[in-house]
């Protein structure tokens, strides 16, 4: 291995100011930046170790109703942090739908939402890829692309963000606190990832030294929690990513749908809000013809980037499929297989 | 070498311990990480060793910056091809039809990617893996050439191992031109790569012009002849250590290049060298299962008889070896046709060679076909295992010699039973679960050839009554170090903990190859003869000593029992081995035996395994996700040594099957001819929660003319039939027909 640098702060200070250094980076578990290591995709000149950082790693419920994620919180804790899951159920459905038991137990919540993308060519480090040296090109776009973006991609990338955990958080408009070298910030999650452009390098709008503390839910994203899923289809049942996957939250009152929140995941750069079809959705009853057209809406500027056109009608399906599902209940239990359609059946409601 | 095994105490014996559903007795061992594979040996002084890989699939290396490598700290060494020891052979010779050409740096030409241009030795794995990285090695690139449509097509000379790449029976083209129902379909199955959980590796020490190494075999004796041919030393000077494998499957059969680097960079600096490939590296230099692509046509007559099938496989080789995946053999002996034409076709592609991978041939031929006899049964209006029963075949049907035993008719009909397939719709898309998931239901038939190689054992029996059981066998996982041990102690007359059962390195008698699914049969044929002959050796002693209470009974006359000599005709009259030894004043007595096909049974006989699949299968009718929810697997193997492992090796198998169907597939890159998943996060196999609960039923099945034994073997079987079996479900949960493998949300998606 090439030699690196290796330091572990003992406060958020020291690591702000030890990660402020150009060729430095955060290692938290290293569930996804040591596979990128080795690989010698990712070349790091020092690693600045956060997990020992006083105080990440604790869920605080809010007085306002809202709760705090510190950075360092393992996926699997807040997974089955009963209250959190009573709270934000398809957050904790996406968390147990993601990699494997072992990954969860290991990974951060902060890690999960700076995870990098999983297009081969970026971890095929003799492919030309532009994330990885800006301006190489994307051996992606006319490669082997079934399983890449639909939505917000560019000609220099079309590479998705592979998160579960992120889907449902920016569909409950998530915020994330940011400590950097001026200061505490905090940015919506909905904000953080970047779509490529020309600068698929830049993938969120952290800048060198920024560190995420903590993640935030508002007190309003406990409104959903009666109505709330997470599907993802993937190619197996487990420990694989999403080809696409749907985190839908509803409010239903008398019958109506008040208030909807629906993202979907594995068909962009960065979790994708569907804002114009949860507009369509609010004030409308939650049937089938309603959902066919919120997810019309939300696929309505997606195109093919490659071999993958099929995506853009499975989310579609997805769409329909989570926003069905929501409306019938979120289950009193998280499901056996977390996330997938099996978990529950496909029975509609009229 | 000799274990301390486990003596489980919750089985029950009664006299016989093959049939005895013993546990692994290594797998004591193996739980608490004191089995030693391999790359768990480290040699005083050893060195690491990193293969450094091309990242292009064809061309030429024009640089590497070896002086950039060995400033690095720590490396000790640079193998190149201007720097390497001398080999005695030619690496690109054939100097025997299993002998397959491999890369060992004899020239700067690549010819796929992932394959070695040079090796870094160094004090520590971190340096040697740097070093290979700082060599920095520049191209001269030449377009690859990659899958089924990278270059023109043309007629192998051979497919398999020496199998004619044409067989006619009957003329296909009259019998579909007659036929009343005919289809014709095209099939297409993904290259499939390699992963056992153990990497290929190679710990070796020289001596002078002595090798000890300590590597994963699937045949040591066949090891010892290439690596002496290659190395320029006598076989016999090379000691191999191969007591555990994490899993063969073929590709630990014949020594890859890889291994042989790691013991000419052993050479080259005079120390001892370990050699581990990384997971990405096993994507090239160990052989794989090339894609296939399969044209069937098949012809019955009005009333669902096969009168014709026509299959047509073309598969891919590399541009300088030739193997060939005989996948259209798959239809030589399943159904009963007056006609049956195979042939195959290939096409060279910047690949490592393909090569023996689980059932090589049965795996992708068996999918097609059994695609193929559910989409006829479908045009005949059958129900699909009323359509096999109809055209069972009563004779191999291409040789039409008499099968030496055949309970297949016993394995649809108990397999059907257990699964329930009585009631199944003919229609496809009829069943729906509570829940709202299309459901369906599949088969498929199983059969892989009973197969035998060659195989020595010595036995001893000592004073102290108890035994001695050498063959130098390979434990891949499947269980040698128990089975074979039930077998000896049986050939002893002994209880199995009554035998020290040597094995797994090449100074013992040489077991053959644990490959064909044939190693239980022909290691097990030897122990059992050289037994046989130990104990002839000792009834001689005694019947010839008038102090003995077996006096003048001769051989005929006597049988080995718990460590005694009984008189057939008195039982009364009996003696201990160690009385019988003690009072001859002889420590021990050793006579070996041999285990090999009888060619008359063979050239008389067909002889295969075979077995039945039923699949269940649930689909969701709006987003395309397959879920196999039952598998029932009936089997007819000849006689079970052991029913827990066989019935392991058969979950194995079948588990596999599902893989191929819904799962496994190397995804090369079209331009590159690089594998984009070459690693086990993307490279899909299925995860527990894939797996439903599996149901294996053996059939009882006495064979007289396989071997002395009436084995047939069960390591490949269980791949053939389940695939299909999955396949034909998920037509039958949806009525949509997807042809190409493994079985995508994208191929139902939008046929739903």
């Amino acid at each position: 291995m090439m030699n690196f640098d290796y330091v572990r702060p003992l406060t958020v200070a020291e690591a702000v100011a030890a990660a402020s250094e150009k060729g430095a980076t955060y290692l938290a578990s290293g569930t996804n930046l040591l596979d990128l290591m080795k690989g010698g995709v990712c070349h790091p000149s020092r690693l600045v170790d956060v997990t020992r950082l006083p105080g990440l790693d604790r869920v605080e419920y809010l007085a306002d109703g809202g709760v705090r994620i510190g950075a360092l919180v393992r996926n699997a804790d807040l997974a089955h942090d009963a209250e959190f899951a009573r709270a934000f159920p398809s957050v904790a459905e996406a968390l147990l739908s993601g990699a494997s038991a072992q990954l969860r137990n290991a990974a951060t919540v902060g890690g999960n939402v700076l995870q990098r993308t999983r297009c081969a060519y970026f971890y095929d480090a003799p492919s030309a890829c532009n994330k990885r040296w800006p301006g190489a090109g994307c051996d992606a776009r006319h490669g082997e692309n079934r399983l890449h973006a639909v939505l917000g991609w560019s000609e220099a990338c079309i590479a998705t963000h592979p998160s579960d955990f992120c889907v449902p958080l920016v569909a409950l408009d998530a915020v994330v606190e940011i400590e950097g070298k001026s200061g505490r910030r905090e940015v919506a999650l909905e904000a953080l990832h970047r779509l490529p452009g020309d600068t698929p390098q830049r993938e969120t709008l952290l800048e060198r030294g920024d560190l995420i503390v903590a993640l935030r839910l508002p007190a309003e994203a406990r409104g959903f929690a009666a109505h709330a899923r997470y599907i993802k289809v993937r190619e197996r049942t487990s420990y694989a990513f999403a080809v696409v996957s749907a985190a839908a939250s509803l409010r239903i009152e008398q019958g109506t749908i008040r208030e909807a929140r629906l993202a979907l995941g594995g068909v962009a750069a960065k979790p994708w809000r569907a804002r114009a079809a949860e507009q369509v959705l609010a004030g409308a009853a939650p049937d089938a013809a309603g959902f066919r057209e919120a997810a019309r809406i939300a696929l309505a500027d997606a195109k093919p980037s490659g071999d993958n056109a099929f995506k853009i009608e499975l989310a579609e399906r997805i769409v329909v499929r989570a926003l069905t599902l929501a409306t019938a209940g979120t289950p009193a239990r998280i499901p056996a297989l977390p996330g997938s359609p099996f978990s529950s059946g496909v029975r509609h409601v009229a | 070498m000799s274990l301390e095994l486990t003596r489980d105490p919750a089985h029950l014996r009664h006299g016989s311990n093959i049939g005895q559903p013993l546990t692994r007795r290594d797998g004591v061992l193996k739980v608490k990480g004191q089995a030693r594979y391999a790359a768990d040996n480290h040699p005083p002084a050893m060195l690491y060793a990193v293969i450094a890989v091309s990242t292009i699939a064809r061309g030429r290396v024009t640089s590497l910056d070896v002086d950039a490598a060995k400033r690095y700290p720590g490396v000790v060494d640079v193998m190149t091809p201007s720097h390497k020891p001398p080999l005695a052979e030619d690496p690109d010779g054939k100097p025997n039809p299993f002998a397959f050409k491999m890369e060992l740096l004899q020239n700067d030409e690549v010819r796929y990617a992932n394959q070695a241009i040079a090796v870094v030795i160094a004090e520590t794995l971190e340096a040697a893996t740097e070093g290979a990285a700082l060599l920095s090695p520049q191209y001269h690139i030449e377009p690859a050439r990659v899958g089924l449509d990278g270059a023109e097509s043309y007629a192998p000379p051979v497919v398999g191992i020496g199998n004619p790449a044409e067989v006619r029976h009957g003329d296909v083209d009259v019998a579909l031109a007659g036929a009343s129902n005919r289809i014709e379909a095209t099939y297409e199955t993904p290259a499939q790569y390699h992963n056992a959980m153990e990497p290929h590796a190679m710990v070796a020490s020289w001596d002078g012009d002595k090798l000890s190494i300590d590597t994963p075999s699937q045949g040591m004796a066949m090891a010892q002849m290439r690596l002496g041919g290659l190395l320029g030393i006598p076989p016999v000077n090379i000691h191999i250590r191969s007591p555990f494998l994490g899993g063969g499957f073929g590709s630990k059969g014949l020594v890859s290049g890889p291994q042989v680097l790691g013991i000419m960079a052993a050479k080259l600096v005079g120390r001892p060298v370990k050699l581990v490939l990384r997971r990405d590296q096993m994507y090239g230099p160990v052989g794989h299962r090339p894609p296939t692509r399969q044209t069937l046509r098949i012809g019955t007559d009005g009333e669902g008889r096969l009168t014709a099938i026509d299959h047509h496989a073309k598969v891919t080789t590399s541009t300088f070896d030739d193997f060939y995946e005989p996948a259209a053999d798959a239809s030589h002996t399943r159904y009963a046709s007056p006609a049956i034409k195979t042939s195959h076709e290939a096409v060279r592609v910047d690949t490592g060679t393909p090569l023996f991978m689980r059932a090589p041939g049965e795996a992708t031929g068996s999918i097609a076909l059994e695609s193929a006899i559910d989409e006829i049964a479908v045009a005949c209006g059958m129900d699909p295992l009323d359509f096999r029963l109809k055209n069972y075949a009563e004779v191999e049907p291409i040789s039409g010699k008499p099968f030496s035993s055949k309970a297949l008719r016993q394995c649809y009909a108990k397999g059907a039973e257990r699964f329930g397939w009585a009631g199944r719709p003919l229609a496809p898309r009829q069943m729906r679960d509570d829940d709202g998931f299309l459901v369906g239901w599949g088969m498929g038939t199983a059969t892989f050839p009973a197969l035998m190689f060659q195989a020595q054992a010595r036995a001893v029996i000592r004073s102290d009554g108890s035994g001695v059981m050498e063959s130098g066998a390979h434990d891949m996982g499947q269980g040698a170090w128990t089975a074979l041990a039930q077998i000896a102690a049986d050939g002893l007359g002994l209880g199995i903990d009554q035998v020290e059962f040597r094995s797994g390195t090449s100074d013992l008698p040489d077991a053959g190859i644990a490959g064909g699914s044939a190693h239980t049969a022909t290691a097990g044929a030897a122990i059992h003869n050289a037994g046989a002959a130990v104990i002839a050796k000792l009834a001689d002693l005694a019947t010839n000593d008038e102090h003995s209470p077996l006096f003048g009974a001769g051989n005929a006359g006597v049988i080995a029992r718990e460590g005694r000599l009984f008189r057939r005709d008195d039982e009364a009259r009996s003696e201990s081995y160690a009385d019988i030894l003690t009072r001859a004043g002889v420590a021990e007595i050793e006579a070996s035996g041999g285990g090999a096909a009888d060619p008359a049974a063979q050239s008389s006989y067909a002889m295969h395994a075979h077995g039945a699949v039923f699949a269940e299968v649930k689909v969701d009718p709006e987003l395309g996700q397959v879920r196999v929810t039952r598998l029932v697997g009936a089997f007819a193997a000849g006689r079970i040594i052991n029913p827990r492992l066989v019935q392991s090796q058969l979950f194995g198998g079948m588990i596999w099957g599902v893989s191929f169907a819904l799962h496994e597939e190397a995804v090369m890159d079209h331009r590159s001819g690089r594998i984009l998943n070459a690693n086990l996060a993307e490279y899909h196999i299925p995860v527990n929660a894939d797996v439903p609960s599996l149901d294996v039923l053996t059939v009882d099945e006495h064979d007289p003319h396989v071997n002395a034994l009436g084995i047939k073997g069960v390591g490949e079987i269980g791949v053939t039939g389940s695939a299909g079996a999955v396949a034909n479900a998920v037509w039958h949960a949806t009525g949509v027909r997807v042809r190409r493998f493994p079985i995508r949300i994208d191929d139902l998606l939008t046929r739903l």
